[in-house]
């Protein structure tokens, strides 16, 4: 075998493999990423039934239902739009009433939302950035009047 | 008086690296003996004051000295006293100064134990370790400082975050640290080949033990923050393709392309400006870890910090380093003596198809773990990339490594033969055969893939004992005959056999916990019974406790198998009045390899209780994997051919560093 033969073996190769991890990363990008969006992008963006996506902002104070089985319901809220979510299982230890949330689910046709995903927040001073986001566009956020916003804890950090 | 101590100390390190970042450079130009040996003493003293600086931080925390910011911030009078020194490196500021701490650890390291280095080399290494321990000294002074005071003190402080009072978070990042800055080594190694223009075996030689120690304790590193996340998240799960959790495997994939790359270049000098690139690239995946980590851009429990000026100026760390590493490799490299090109079907050839996947899989997982990133920022929308992503890329790029990796060690040097090696591998073949049709046969049509999946790791397993055992001519030979070849064999081909054999154990182990697991999600009352895997568990009642700075509402339920008793699970829900939080407690319950989880869920007001209960079957030997994988790293690392020093080609490097550089 010539030195120009193994060399291009080698290219050929390289170039082979980069080419179907290529294709892996676009196809997989296409089918398996999840978009995020507050309720006023829900409320404006007709979003169809079925496909999953994710939303957030805070538990509006007072819609928290509990059923039977681990069924719970509850209102998302990022102050200008609301959306009713409904859910089965165990929620993180701190999910509470006024406070942020982030769910991952899929919306039904009558515009609720079944979400198989709570998330935690791993902290009690701290947001998911997603809902400060989402707050802040609905014009909700006040900088520093909550105690969840970044940097305004003593010593600006939220550890 | 003892916190002013630890920050002079800390500008006492800083100035003796600023003097290290110059004076050996200017020594090694001018072949200035007295300038180069400088670096040798300086890097000790810097590791001295270092150490000095991070003693007197973790005697605050003892003390509870709230007048210290960070202290007061991140400690507790009544909080354990283990926890009071992991909560040392429980925040921003404590964990930088813990990650210099490391950095200048391994620098002493490389003065006390380089003695066999050529000096020039010896100098420029230490010359480029000390430029990034100073950037992290400046970022520490300027922007982290431990040990700011409070004007007021007050009496007591705010806690440590609950899910961080833990025994797993107390060795994590450490190990974590020793392999993310590990690989600084191998950076340093690499920019001062770049300037001295030359690079030769006995380069790859020096670097290996680097790496490999770094890998290890970086694997190590990343199995234990993988189990944490399992015992104390509460949701069961061992790897959730979080950007925390990719920001640790992006380095260890492209470390492990190093480790095999680097055996290439010792053994036949070739692959010399791949190697090279594959240090800057492993070294600067672990700063982008730590940017993802440190800088607030992801959110989630590692971000501590998210003060806009530190993610700038690691920011500003990072393109310098990375940007500057890989300028100059692209100025540089091309004056380096190419290596030999060899032939596709070889020993070699089969290390670059590892290396080609290796670094192929970190770039997908590069990719997954950016693009979210780099999509909020150039169109405002927002969108994760979680399992499904890395499932569809990652483990298609995983399956062939793996299917080839017994063949690896089979192939001759220079000219291997796949036929043959095949013949060699067709009891492991058989192995895997047996595997998938058994699997098929007991478990049904349940899952297509994971029948698979253990004929892989079998066959894995099967193939690192061949390669032994073809070695020391087993079977063929006498048995004295095998055992003594087995005494005489090298370290190194130990090493490759466990680490492989480890890989194979991880996958068992992520294979049969991720398809057989059961999962039962249910409210219970007292007295009630649930029964998974053939175990029954009685919830007995709950009860409240308290611990030293928290009170716990416990649970305990009976766990019957086969009608008798076999133990009791009580998992708790923490709450600690410091933080105004609460942590889930699961209880863990081993029989054999498997394990039984049990976490709570809220007490509903009819006095019943929701738990998740999992069967997790096999599921510790993801973590056992890792710890052979390590074991075999230390076997290799323990190989004469790198503890002994300087052989003939060294020798000659040696020399050849005493005449005038270009």
């Amino acid at each position: 075998m010539t030195r120009k033969q193994r060399r291009l073996i080698l290219i050929g190769g390289s170039l082979g493999v980069l080419a179907v991890a290529a294709a892996l990363v676009l196809s997989a990008l296409k089918d398996s990423i999840v978009f995020f969006n507050s309720p006023s992008d829900i409320a404006e963006k007709h979003i169809g039934p079925g496909t999953r996506i994710r939303i957030g902002g805070l538990v509006e104070t007072g819609s928290l239902k509990r059923g039977d089985n681990l069924n719970i319901s509850f209102k998302v809220t990022d102050g200008a739009h609301d959306i009713a979510v409904r859910y089965q299982g165990i929620v993180p230890d701190l999910f509470r009433e006024g406070q942020g949330v982030v769910a991952e689910g899929k919306l039904e046709p009558d515009g609720s939302f079944v979400a198989d995903t709570v998330l935690a927040k791993h902290d009690e001073r701290y947001m998911p950035k997603e809902v400060v986001d989402a707050l802040k566009k609905s014009g909700r956020w006040q900088e520093g009047a909550n105690a969840a916003a970044p940097g305004a804890a003593a010593g600006g950090k939220t550890p | 008086m003892i916190p002013e101590l630890g920050h002079y100390a800390l500008v006492l390190a800083l100035a003796l690296g600023l003097i290290q970042a110059v004076a050996p450079l200017i020594g090694a130009w001018r072949r200035d003996e007295a300038l180069m040996r400088l670096a040798t003493s300086t890097a000790l003293m810097q590791f001295g004051f270092v150490a000095l600086s991070f003693a007197a931080l973790t005697e605050c925390y003892v003390t509870s000295d709230f007048s210290v910011a960070t202290v007061y911030e991140n400690s507790h009078s009544m909080m354990p006293l283990l926890y009071k020194f992991t909560s040392v490196w429980g925040n921003h500021e404590g964990s930088m100064l813990l990650w210099v701490l490391i950095l200048s650890l391994f620098g002493a390291s490389v003065a006390a134990f380089g003695n066999n280095l050529p000096a020039t080399l010896k100098a420029n290494v230490l010359a480029v370790q000390s430029w990034i321990a100073c950037s992290f000294y400046l970022f520490i002074l300027l922007t982290s400082n431990p040990f700011l005071r409070l004007a007021r003190p007050p009496f007591e402080g705010r806690d440590l975050n609950p899910i961080l009072q833990d025994i797993g978070l107390a060795v994590h990042p450490p190990l974590l640290y020793l392999g993310y800055v590990g690989f600084s080594i191998a950076f340093s190694f690499a920019i001062a080949a770049l300037i001295e223009g030359r690079i030769d075996a006995a380069w790859a030689r020096w670097v290996r033990p680097w790496t490999l120690a770094a890998w290890m304790f970086l694997t190590v590193g990343i199995a234990m923050g993988s189990y944490w996340a399992y015992y104390e998240l509460g949701w069961g799960g061992f790897w959730f393709w979080d950007p925390v959790e990719n920001a640790s495997l992006m380095p260890w994939l492209a470390g492990t392309a190093l480790l095999h790359s680097a055996v290439v270049m010792e053994k036949r000098n070739a692959l010399k400006v791949w190697t090279l690139l594959l240090a800057i690239l492993a070294f600067s995946l672990s700063l982008i870890g730590t940017f993802l980590v440190r800088s607030g851009v992801l959110t989630s429990v590692h971000t501590f910090a998210s003060d806009p000026t530190r993610g700038i100026f690691i920011l500003v760390i990072l393109v310098v380093f990375i940007g500057g590493g890989l300028t100059l490799f692209a100025w540089r490299a091309p004056l380096l003596k190419q290596g030999g090109l060899f032939a596709p079907i070889s020993r070699e050839g089969a290390l670059v198809f590892n290396n080609l996947f290796l670094t192929t899989a970190c770039l997908t997982v590069f990719v997954g773990t950016l693009y979210p990133l780099a999509l909020e920022a150039l169109s405002g929308e927002k969108i994760s990339v979680g399992a499904p992503f890395f499932n569809l890329t990652f483990a298609p790029l995983f399956i062939p490594l793996l299917f080839a990796m017994p063949f690896g060690p089979l192939l001759a040097w220079k000219r291997g033969d796949i036929p043959g090696v095949a013949q060699r591998l067709m009891a492991a073949f058989g192995v895997g055969i047996v595997a998938v049709a058994v699997t098929f046969a007991a478990a049904g049509a349940g899952s297509v893939l994971a029948p698979f999946g253990i004929g892989l790791a079998l066959y894995v397993m099967a193939g690192a004992l061949t390669d032994l055992v073809e070695r020391i001519g087993l079977f063929r030979a006498p048995l004295a005959t095998s055992a003594k070849r087995a005494a005489g064999m090298p370290r190194s081909v130990w090493g490759t056999a466990v680490a492989h054999f480890g890989m194979a154990v991880t996958l068992l182990g992520i294979v049969c916990a991720s398809t057989w697991g059961e999962e039962r999600i249910v409210a219970l009352k007292p007295t009630q019974v649930v029964s998974l895997a053939g175990y029954d568990l009685t919830f007995d009642g709950m009860a409240q406790r308290s611990g030293p700075n928290f009170r716990e509402l416990a649970a305990k339920f009976t766990v019957r198998s086969g009608g008798g008793v076999i133990g009791v699970m009580d998992p708790s829900k923490r709450s600690f009045a410091s933080r105004n939080s609460s942590t889930t407690e699961a209880a863990l319950m081993s029989r054999g390899v498997s394990q039984l989880y049990l976490s709570l869920g809220d007490v509903n007001d009819d006095g019943s209780v929701a738990i998740r209960v999992y069967f997790k079957p096999l599921v510790l030997l993801i973590w056992l994997g890792a710890v052979v994988m390590m074991l075999g790293g230390a076997l290799s690392l323990s190989d004469r051919r790198l503890r002994v020093g300087a052989p003939k080609p060294a020798a000659k490097s040696t020399k050849s560093t005493l005449q005038p550089a270009e």
